[in-house]
């Protein structure tokens, strides 16, 4: 059975309060990027830039795009198939990079980002922006940013997108 | 996923499209500032060349690098060959150390097909004889996919000319462009053609005037110079004037048709303009491509299941 958590106007409502969050840490947009995570993070991205935009219209924050796949820990273990390609066209050096995806759940994938955000130059600070945080990390990774803490098992399937987040529990 | 590449048949059309979508993103791996990712760590590569390569070897081992695997450099002048080792002793020597692929090139056709045999490790046919060179024609398709834009290749016509009958390069690209929709036309003189072609998806003809016209794409293979001593042509000047590309035959050419080379080059002979001087020449485009292309081989071949079941065995 499928639960909605949240609806389109909570997940709208969340973006503009991480905009709000990711803009009052930085005191302003300056020096700020943010780079989704392929696939499901780059429309985060978009709509946190946008809301970003929104705010602050002078900020001018650059979003970009990452494919962790060749980063990951688990190659060899299950077939890759790397989604999008990535496409960072601006300087990462000495500036803060929020990463953005939808959904957190090991934390495996955002260490495969900070690992790749690397192969771009050396950032001043990464930070990461989650619209859910499913729990269940396997690595010392924690989140910024928080669109909602999300208690589930294991086995449940979490979609998250601009249209709302739904849980699928396997019946128990 | 697949565990060989020696032939784009074996390849197929769904393989070949799929190492051409993941070259693209092989490509933005190389722009980045470091252009190196740990995907193949722990990987070993062995370059097992029986023939001479500068671009086929280096940028085999470049894309081994790139994509984190050990590389490893058999060279035939300095090993045990030269005390009578067999092939297949070799081969079996290599694979006892724990390698995962080999990138072979040799003379004798096939021996790609009998290496795998031999060992349980990923082969790469890096060009066997006269028969294949299947990851030139990926590199061939890639560069036309990016310089024109498009999937597929349906509606355009593959000019090749020269030595077809000796050349691997040749085979593979007809089987790769005839497989992405092209239509292909061969132009060499007789002596230079295999005895029959009627059984492959082309087109003949003995005048490179007669289809340039009609070509989208040149494409203008190495005339070997023991060639003519083996008398398939009767001088280099004979060959130039009748099959070479100058300046009055690349007019002929639509605007919008594009060149390209595989090297080594014989300036003077097959090619007698400066192809840096035309506009459309693709051939620094093609040698650029090809670590790419051969990134997204090893990452194909190597970053599979196989590996997995590998270590499962093991475990057991």
């Amino acid at each position: 059975m499928s639960n909605i958590v949240m609806s389109a106007d909570d997940v709208r409502r969340a973006v503009t309060r991480i905009a709000h969050e990711i803009l009052e840490r930085q005191r302003g947009g300056a020096q700020l990027v943010l780079v989704g995570l392929q696939r499901g993070g780059a429309w985060l991205a978009d709509s946190i830039g946008a809301a970003i935009d929104a705010i602050e219209p002078a900020a001018r924050v650059p979003v970009g795009y990452i494919d962790v796949s060749m980063h990951r820990d688990d190659i060899g273990l299950r077939p890759v198939v790397p989604g999008a390609i990535s496409r960072i066209d601006f300087a990462v050096d000495g500036v803060t990079v929020v990463l953005v995806d939808d959904v957190l759940y090991t934390g495996r994938t955002v260490r495969a980002a900070l690992e790749g955000i690397n192969t771009y130059g050396r950032p001043r600070s990464v930070q990461l922006a989650v619209l859910v945080d499913r729990g269940h990390r396997e690595l010392p990774i924690r989140p910024d940013y928080v669109g909602k803490n999300l208690p589930t098992h294991m086995d449940d399937d979490v979609r998250a997108t601009a249209d709302g987040v739904t849980v699928e529990g396997k019946p128990r | 996923m697949m565990k060989h590449l020696r032939s784009i048949d074996e390849l197929g059309r769904d393989g070949l499209m799929r190492l051409l979508d993941l070259t693209h993103h092989m490509v933005e791996v190389n722009h980045r500032p470091v252009p190196k990712v740990p995907a193949l760590r722990g990987r070993t590569v062995v370059s097992l060349f029986f023939e001479d390569s500068t671009r086929t070897r280096l940028s085999f081992e470049t894309a081994a690098k790139r994509l984190s695997a050990d590389t490893m450099t058999f060279s035939v002048s300095t090993s045990s060959v030269n005390k009578g080792e067999s092939l297949r002793d070799t081969v079996e020597t290599i694979s006892d150390m724990g390698i995962d692929a080999f990138v072979v090139r040799h003379k004798s056709t096939g021996i790609p097909w009998q290496i795998s045999e031999w060992t349980n490790a990923s082969v790469v046919n890096a060009g066997d004889g006269w028969h294949q060179h299947p990851t030139q024609a990926l590199v061939d398709c890639f560069t036309v996919r990016e310089a024109l834009g498009k999937e597929r290749f349906d509606g355009l016509t593959l000019t090749i000319v020269g030595d077809i009958m000796h050349s691997r390069v040749a085979r593979s690209n007809i089987a790769a462009f005839s497989m992405l929709g092209a239509r292909v036309v061969l132009v060499a003189p007789p002596t230079l053609l295999p005895p029959d072609v009627s059984h492959w998806p082309v087109e003949v003809s003995y005048r490179l005037d007669d289809v340039l016209a009609r070509t989208d794409i040149l494409y203008m293979l190495r005339l070997q110079s023991e060639r003519m001593s083996q008398g398939h042509v009767p001088n280099l000047r004979e060959y130039a004037e009748t099959y070479g590309l100058d300046a009055v035959r690349a007019a002929k050419l639509p605007p919008h048709a594009v060149l390209m080379h595989p090297g080594p080059m014989n300036r003077g002979v097959e090619m007698l303009v400066d192809p840096s001087l035309l506009p459309n020449s693709l051939i620094h485009k093609q040698v650029a491509n090809g670590v790419a292309v051969r990134m997204a081989v090893l990452f194909d071949l190597l970053a599979g299941e196989s590996s997995a079941a590998g270590l499962a065995q093991a475990a057991s």
